[in-house]
């Protein structure tokens, strides 16, 4: 039986260790957010002074309100698109249905240096140029499969039958669309919504390259905080978007179970 | 207006808004970096359009890029590695040991780091592994007298950085496919007296292939196309061809030689994708 008890302990232990190493950075660096050496030097003195200088922080805040805004954008224009298409997929079968659906793998499974920079050349030689209207361009098109699926993956969870049943009672389309669809859509559109914000307001690499100088969102701002030298109030900015990122997580897992079981 | 003709554009109206963009800005934007890569020079303030190959007979020609290309795939392998080494156990423990409610939340424990900022996450490794950092400084409380160590700008701080950032994926994959294992399954094997090993072996890790592969891909693939982890994490250590990469859009201003190695770099990922084609199908029928 020692041998049972031992393992019966290694599983703990192991699960322990991993979630150790996975929050470890987490905690360290929003401590160090209330550490006041500007250096992160030790022993720990606690002070909130870098969290009363944020607000003094132009550039952090300029920057902010542009990935939030930009998030916003991104959530309303890939839900709208993304549930169009992924109720044509649901409710029709048409040539060149499979051809479409493996088209939504590009955008996920491309490395985001490539697609960054496919988009760069693109977008400079044409003359769309760089900015948030070019980043918004990218982040829509990161958002749009992930949309696809998650609605998708909602409407696979119910048939056709009651959307018949109105349309044989006489509702028009627009009136079964309203009255019979999006509500049952509702929770896949929401927790699809949430994916699509989270994946706008973390995303670097898009914005990065696609940042004219001057112009930058939140990550971007971070990454050449970090390359010029850091400063507490990086790790305080950084704090705040973990809770939010994470706070949005949790939404999402109340709306749908990654997918949709219930 | 038909039936047919009606359903023909309701089914146009829905999907070409999405297509169009995504067209817009994944496919021309490939081929306009494919059609970038035979130039000279990059065709900016009325430069002539002139067509070459030698970006492609650079990446042939001059070793340093190759080294560099391997250098990117070996980091791919080695963090793929360690987060099936860890991420397996761990996702097998999630999977069959704990139970209810404990089970959702120590999911959810696991998958919310993830969801965290990637840029932000490799940030706060540069402060844990630089020198007089959190780590270093816990090592000489445990043990006075230790020679610092100096993490900082090395390549297994890439590594721990790349396997912190992409460990969830491979919870996650696994966790999927051990969770569908019937536990009667497990329970016949032992009652018909296999050994731990033998139910590890025969059972679990076959079934929970589908999961370790994806898992595999999903981390190897952007892995292999890194490039500000290494360069935030591996000082001098940290050129790959990511980087590199990098360095032509944003110092050096070689965009064709860029876009060339960038296609290189697609083709490798392409190649990959190909040859796990039949297992991403399963995945994707069953999502």
């Amino acid at each position: 039986m020692t041998a049972a008890r031992i393992a019966g302990l290694a599983g703990p232990l192991v699960l322990g260790l991993v979630l150790a190493f996975l929050y470890l950075p987490i905690v360290v660096l929003a401590l160090m957010g209330f550490n006041e050496s500007v250096h992160y030097e030790l022993p720990f003195r606690f002070s909130t002074r870098w969290y009363e200088r944020l607000p003094g922080n132009e550039r952090l805040i300029t920057a902010t309100l542009n990935s939030i805004w930009l998030a916003l954008a991104n959530t309303v224009i890939a839900t709208t698109l993304g549930t169009m298409a992924a109720l044509a997929f649901a409710r029709y079968r048409f040539r060149g249905r499979t051809l479409m659906r493996l088209l939504l793998f590009p955008p996920i499974t491309i490395p985001w240096l490539i697609i960054a920079i496919a988009m760069l050349v693109l977008f400079f030689w044409t003359g769309i140029g760089r900015g948030l209207h070019a980043m918004l361009l990218g982040h829509v098109a990161l958002s749009l499969p992930y949309v696809i699926i998650v609605v998708g993956a909602r409407l696979a969870s119910f048939g056709v039958e009651l959307e018949e049943a109105a349309a044989s009672l006489g509702a028009r389309p627009l009136q079964v669309f309203f009255r019979v669809s999006l509500p049952m859509m509702a929770p896949g559109i929401v927790a699809a919504a949430l994916f699509a914000f989270a994946i706008s307001f973390d995303q670097f690499v898009i914005s990065y390259f696609l940042a004219p100088p001057g112009v930058s969102t939140l990550p971007v701002e971070i990454y050449s905080a970090i390359r010029k030298g850091f400063t507490p109030e990086v790790n305080v900015i950084s704090t705040v978007v973990i809770v939010i990122s994470m706070g949005i997580l949790l939404l999402f897992a109340r709306f749908s179970r990654f997918g949709g079981e219930r | 207006m038909t039936e047919a003709k009606r359903r023909l554009w309701t089914i146009v109206g829905l999907t070409a808004p999405a297509y169009l963009w995504l067209t817009l800005t994944i496919f021309l934007p490939l081929s306009a970096m494919l059609f970038f890569s035979f130039l000279v020079k990059a065709p900016f303030g009325g430069r002539e359009i002139e067509f070459t190959l030698k970006h492609y007979d650079a990446f042939l020609t001059k070793s340093y890029l190759q080294v560099l290309t391997w250098r990117s795939l070996t980091l791919g392998f080695h963090v793929t590695a360690i987060c099936i080494a860890v991420g397996f156990p761990a996702a097998y423990v999630l999977a069959k040991q704990v139970r209810g409610r404990w089970r959702e939340a120590l999911f959810l424990l696991v998958v919310l780091p993830f969801w965290s900022n990637a840029l932000v996450r490799i940030f706060s490794w540069t402060i844990v592994l630089r020198p007089d950092g959190v780590l270093d400084r816990a090592a000489q409380f445990v043990l006075p007298g230790l020679p610092t160590f100096d993490l900082a700008h090395s390549y297994p701080a890439i590594v721990i950085g790349l396997v912190h950032s992409y460990l969830p994926y491979m919870i996650l994959t696994c966790y999927l496919s051990l969770q569908a294992i019937d536990d009667s399954l497990i329970e016949a094997a032992r009652s018909l007296g296999a050994s731990g090993f033998t139910i590890l072996r025969r059972i679990i890790v076959p079934l929970g292939l589908p999961g370790l592969a994806t898992g595999s891909i999903l981390i190897f693939v952007p892995v292999i196309g890194s490039f500000f982890e290494p360069r935030l994490l591996g000082g001098l250590q940290g050129i790959m061809l990511g980087t590199v990469i990098e360095d032509q859009f944003t110092a050096v201003f070689n965009w064709p030689l860029g876009a060339a190695l960038s296609f290189i770099l697609l083709l490798i990922v392409l190649a990959i994708l190909a040859v796990s084609w039949p297992l991403l199908r399963g995945v994707m029928r069953a999502a």
